[in-house]
């Protein structure tokens, strides 16, 4: 991995995070009426941390569930390298509520689009929001986030890698140049 | 990482991590089945054609909904009303579907060894759903996973599988994919219906079933065919129920937990009684939720690998 540039450090990363849960709060006057939707696997882990900050600020159980957007993708067919399904753990009725969806980069907002079909099949949300770590353009369709850790404007040629402490012993944000492959 | 093989043909000589991939994927689909929309687009634009020349009404339909859920596109085609009674030879059947652009090909077949023989004609991938006497995998596949949804595991677990060894598919593609996942099996019936040489495949052989249950955690019942009686293979069915009927009171003989599985569809009162078929052992429409599971991701597996 040929990194560029790195972004957001471990502080920052934390600090980032904690502006993204007020930042939730303050659209949806409090907790009462949300729930965190992570897009496995780097979202999951995103969506675990920001539901601990928002309840620790709010101290109210928060509804967590986990999306596996695998079923629902428009490149199954042609897609190489058949992807492992991890499975959707989502224990709660979305009807009603105002779901926030959570992932680590935007970029085409195919994976978006997926987790939005998939979120309307389980029931009727009241909103979907979006959150997200890293916005680096790039957009194929229509789609915007609402809660946007940083924007990273970037070439084709480029990708910007979000790290985990869980997954990757570290939290940051990276510019990596893009490893073979076609832009 | 996906399926070793375009085709499932059987589980004998099946990587474990085929299996292993199989079932694990079934258990998202379980998820997808507990649903307000029991349906994803993972196949959208797929056609697959359930070939069947045998009669089954609970395998054609487990099929046709996972293909249904999985948005899959299915055509059904049966025996009696195909152009097969009119002496078309499998090849030309195969051929021509082929000519009409399908993906997959769910096929049960009289004959052991059809679905090998198309996977070799046709483009399409191949699925057998019962060839003959000789595997019938799918069935073996939702048997295994019903019995790791339950105990966790198949590694070291004493599965017997009663009844008549000798003609069933069931049996065989149970015992070829159990040894392969680790599972210890045995079988259990009268001599006429327990092929010589069993005991090859790495399973032992019971012809007593209180003998046989001592050391069970799991007993897969399988159908006695009435349609076979007349062969000879059994005195009277009263005498089979007696010597290998499972019932309540044999259960609590045998003196641990033992689930109980089958096939369906069940001859109440023959091979297993009504009360143990209804009972808090019995796993068996746990299974047919499970098979249509299963069946999701063996088409989702095969569909979508390039």
């Amino acid at each position: 991995m040929n990194i560029k540039a790195r972004i957001i450090d471990e502080p920052g990363f934390e600090r980032m995070l904690r502006r993204l849960a007020h930042e939730i709060l303050e659209r949806n006057k409090g907790s009462e009426t949300i729930a965190i939707v992570g897009i496995v696997t780097r979202g999951e882990i995103i969506a675990r941390r920001l539901a601990k900050m928002i309840q620790d600020i709010e101290h109210r159980e928060l509804q967590i569930g986990f999306l596996d957007i695998t079923l629902y993708r428009d490149d199954l067919r042609d897609n190489l390298k058949q992807p492992i399904l991890r499975g959707t753990d989502i224990s709660f009725d979305v009807t009603g509520k105002n779901i926030v969806l959570v992932d680590d980069v935007l970029y085409t907002g195919r994976t978006v689009r997926a987790a939005l079909d998939e979120i309307v099949d389980l029931g009727r949300p009241a909103t979907i929001q979006l959150a997200v770590v890293a916005d680096r353009g790039h957009r194929e369709f229509p789609i915007k986030a609402d809660f946007v850790g940083k924007n990273i404007p970037t070439s084709p040629d480029e990708e910007v890698r979000v790290l985990v402490k869980e997954i990757d012993g570290e939290d940051a944000v990276l510019l990596v140049e893009r490893e073979g492959g076609k832009a | 990482m996906p399926l070793s093989s375009r085709h499932l043909l059987g589980l004998d000589g099946i990587p474990s991590d085929d299996i292993k991939l199989i079932l694990d994927t079934a258990t998202s689909f379980r998820e997808v089945l507990e649903r307000p929309i029991k349906k994803v687009p993972s196949l959208q634009g797929k056609t697959v054609v359930n070939l069947f020349f045998e009669n089954s009404t609970r395998t054609r339909i487990s099929f046709e909904l996972a293909e249904r859920r999985l948005s899959a596109d299915p055509v059904n085609m049966s025996a009696d009303a195909s152009s097969v009674r009119k002496g078309e030879t499998l090849k030309d059947t195969a051929r021509n579907i082929e000519m009409m652009k399908i993906d997959m090909v769910v096929m049960r077949h009289a004959a052991a060894g059809a679905a090998h023989y198309l996977s070799q004609v046709v483009r399409a991938n191949v699925i057998n759903a019962g060839d003959g006497a000789h595997e019938h995998p799918t069935q073996a596949l939702l048997d295994m996973y019903t019995i790791r949804e339950k105990l966790g595991t198949l590694q070291d677990v004493n599965i017997c599988i009663v009844g008549d060894i000798a003609h069933s598919r069931v049996a065989l593609s149970n015992i070829y994919g159990l040894r392969a996942m680790g599972a210890k099996v045995s079988v259990c019936g009268p001599r006429t219906l327990i092929p010589a040489e069993i005991d090859r495949l790495g399973v032992r052989v019971h012809y007593d079933l209180d003998e046989a249950m001592a050391g069970a955690d799991v007993l897969n019942v399988l159908r006695i065919q009435l349609e076979r009686q007349d062969r000879c293979f059994l005195p009277t069915l009263r005498e089979y129920s007696q010597a290998y009927g499972v019932t309540p009171e044999r259960l609590a003989r045998a003196k641990r937990p033992i689930v109980v599985m089958h096939p369906g569809p069940i001859n109440r009162g023959v091979e297993i009684s009504a009360d143990v078929a209804d009972g808090e052992h019995s796993l068996i429409l746990q299974q047919v939720l499970n098979g249509v599971a299963v069946r999701m991701s063996v088409l989702y597996l095969l569909g979508t690998a390039n």
